[in-house]
């Protein structure tokens, strides 16, 4: 089977600006995956080359097996697609707008009605459902713009920043509804800004960076790459000599002093051959916790890293 | 190249009610039509008391109804020479940059629709308002005519008057596309407002005037001689036929004034053997009309082209 997404050598200039670069993506049915980086860095306009609603200037684009910009229709009718902004019309009702939607997608009959009730429950917006939509808080119409995507029941589903703007509680319900499209055997394509949202609900990541996609994998690979080590063990100990004993530990990569403790970067799961060395060397132990690394912290070393080669 | 799939028209249909539902629900509906119902009592007012005074002078008196004026009312035709362009750009202004405003572009072009859809729907809606606009104010006239002056439309006057109206049509067409145009080149509404309505302007106020002064650069008279003249007189038609309100206003003429036999100048030898003052048959007004009625329309699809060329290589993001 056909993976959702593929593209080759994806490039996008503006006259002189390059806004994407040689971008070589592959997403596969049923995978749920994040584009990460800083404003500008290309994600907004990689999406929109998915949908066909941008040119590439080069490259191939593959969406379920077909080409956007030749057979914009038929990637459209399968594909839904959530604006990082995403607006109705304000004097419309959320139901109004969702039926405007389906009439779009050449979708009629009682069955349409019945979708967009269901939808609505989904979504949590029946009370609100024969408001305008202007009464509708940002998170209302955040739901009401995921129940205007799952409307045309699609296979592949595209999300441009949507927690932007959200309260922590709103944007935590609204990825509870992400992740349940991965159960439902979704394929979902979000970007964001916000990590560690992202970690919890993506199986695999893409850094992007001036346009071009400079990591990918999922969040334990891409720690390995770049912190080099995958594990980080948080040591609560007191004693002499225990930075050097601990150092000494084989598959040990780097031993930080930490108030009341150290900080070990560590290969693999070393909790009981540091608790040993501990002992051994006669130090009181307090406490010994694995920490794994977030992607906040992946995308904060690897940005320092690439500014610090840069500059 | 490949040909691109499915029809550049699917969800033409769906666009268009939804746009035709807006306006007609919009508030700015409830202006025009307000501002619309008025003219429309003060221009029948106004030629009632005139028609009055006239009566049994005039074959088609009932034509009357749209040309008559009286101080200080000027009659229908001219003010609807003078809403009509305001009122397509009140439609049409906000067209595709409210979209955008809105942030319901990027959303409604990601559905399966071509943009051909979405621009040609909205067009055809502010058409369709327009024409269903003109249809009541002309009803109201006839029927507030009928009522008030027991005079009884001949099926000609009928007939010229309903080609008044297609002309006022194809008139706000122009402008429609106009301000359409300017909602695909500006992000701001109001930007577009103005540009549209600056648009109008020039060609209502200053047009005339250019013409004026550019045709004796173009073809000036040395000499004196009366074909020296005569071309600079046509030069000068000419090029206030450029003009889409100088088209409106010849053929609301030559509708509307049945004796109205040319449009331009006419040369005395052409008048041998013809008997003034009388009216033409509606065939051959239409005839003479027939040029300005394509040329309104070619106008209003040159703006929408121009409006549709823009909107294709838009860029949709914010």
């Amino acid at each position: 089977m056909m993976a959702a997404i593929e593209t080759q050598g994806l490039t996008k200039r503006y006259g002189r600006l390059v806004a994407v670069e040689d971008l070589d993506l592959v997403v596969e049915r049923g995978e749920v995956f994040g584009i990460l980086g800083p404003n500008g860095s290309g994600k907004t306009t990689t999406i929109l080359m998915l949908l066909g609603l941008t040119e590439p200037t080069a490259g191939t684009v593959r969406v379920l097996g077909r080409d956007p910009v030749r057979e914009p229709l038929k990637v459209k009718r399968r594909v839904g697609y959530l604006p990082d902004t995403v607006g109705f019309y304000d004097e419309l009702s959320g139901r109004e707008n969702l039926r405007y939607t389906a009439q779009l997608n050449g979708m009629r009959g009682p069955a349409v009605e019945a979708r967009i009730e269901e939808l609505l429950g989904q979504m949590g917006l029946l009370d609100a459902a024969d408001r305008p939509v202007r009464t509708y808080s940002r998170g209302m119409k955040q739901r009401l713009g995921l129940a205007d995507v799952l409307l045309k029941e699609p296979e592949l589903v595209i999300l441009d920043e949507p927690t932007l703007g959200l309260d922590p509680q709103a944007a935590h319900e609204f990825l509870g509804l992400i992740r349940s499209l991965k159960e439902r055997g979704l394929t979902v394509l979000l970007s964001s800004h916000l990590l560690h949202q992202v970690q919890a609900i993506t199986d695999r990541v893409g850094l992007f960076r001036k346009g071009r996609m400079e990591l990918v994998g999922s969040v334990p690979e891409l720690a390995k790459k770049v912190l080099g080590g995958a594990y980080r063990i948080r040591v609560r100990a007191e004693g002499e000599g225990l930075e050097s004993a601990l150092a000494a530990i084989p598959g040990v990569l780097r031993v930080r002093r930490e108030n009341g403790g150290f900080l070990l970067e560590t290969e693999r799961d070393l909790r009981p051959d540091v608790a040993r060395a501990v002992v051994r060397e006669g130090g009181r132990l307090f406490g010994l916790e694995l920490e794994e690394p977030s992607l906040d912290e992946i995308y904060r070393a690897y940005f320092e890293e690439v500014n610090r080669d840069a500059a | 190249m490949t040909r691109r799939e499915g029809s550049a028209f699917s969800g033409l249909g769906v666009v268009f009610l939804k746009e035709f539902a807006d306006q007609l629900s919009g508030t700015r509906m409830r202006l025009l039509e307000a501002l619309i119902v008025l003219t429309a009592m003060a221009t029948i007012y106004a030629a009632i008391q005139t028609i009055k005074n006239v009566v049994g002078e005039d074959v088609f008196l009932f034509l009357r109804l749209f040309t008559t004026a009286k101080e200080p009312l000027p009659s229908f035709v001219a003010f609807a020479g003078f809403l009509v362009p305001l009122l397509a750009i009140a439609l049409g202004f906000d067209a595709v940059n409210g979209e955008f405003q809105r942030r319901t572009l990027g959303r409604v072009l990601s559905q399966p629709i071509y943009r051909d859809a979405l621009l040609f729907g909205k067009y055809l809606a502010g058409l369709a308002t327009l024409a269903l606009v003109l249809l009541a104010v002309w009803l109201l006239i006839t029927g507030l005519g009928i009522l008030f002056t027991g005079l009884a439309a001949s099926g000609e006057e009928v007939a010229r008057s309903l080609l008044y109206l297609a002309a006022t049509l194809a008139y706000g067409g122009v402008w429609l596309a106009v301000a359409l145009f300017f909602s695909v080149v500006f992000k701001s509404p109001t930007t577009s407002a103005l540009a549209a309505i600056g648009v109008w302007l020039f060609f209502t106020v200053f047009w005339g005037m250019i013409a004026g002064l550019l045709a004796p650069v173009i073809s000036p008279v040395h000499y004196g001689f009366p074909e020296e003249v005569l071309r600079q007189a046509q030069t000068e038609l000419a090029l206030a036929r450029l003009a889409p309100n100088t088209l409106y206003a010849e053929a609301t003429l030559a509708l509307l004034q049945p004796e109205v036999r040319a449009l331009g100048p006419v040369l005395p030898a052409q008048l041998e053997g013809m008997v003034l003052g009388t009216p033409l048959p509606l065939s051959q007004s239409v005839l003479l009309v027939w040029p300005q009625f394509a040329g309104l329309i070619a106008a209003g699809v040159l703006f929408f082209t121009l409006a549709y060329v823009v909107f294709q290589r838009m860029e949709i993001r914010a």
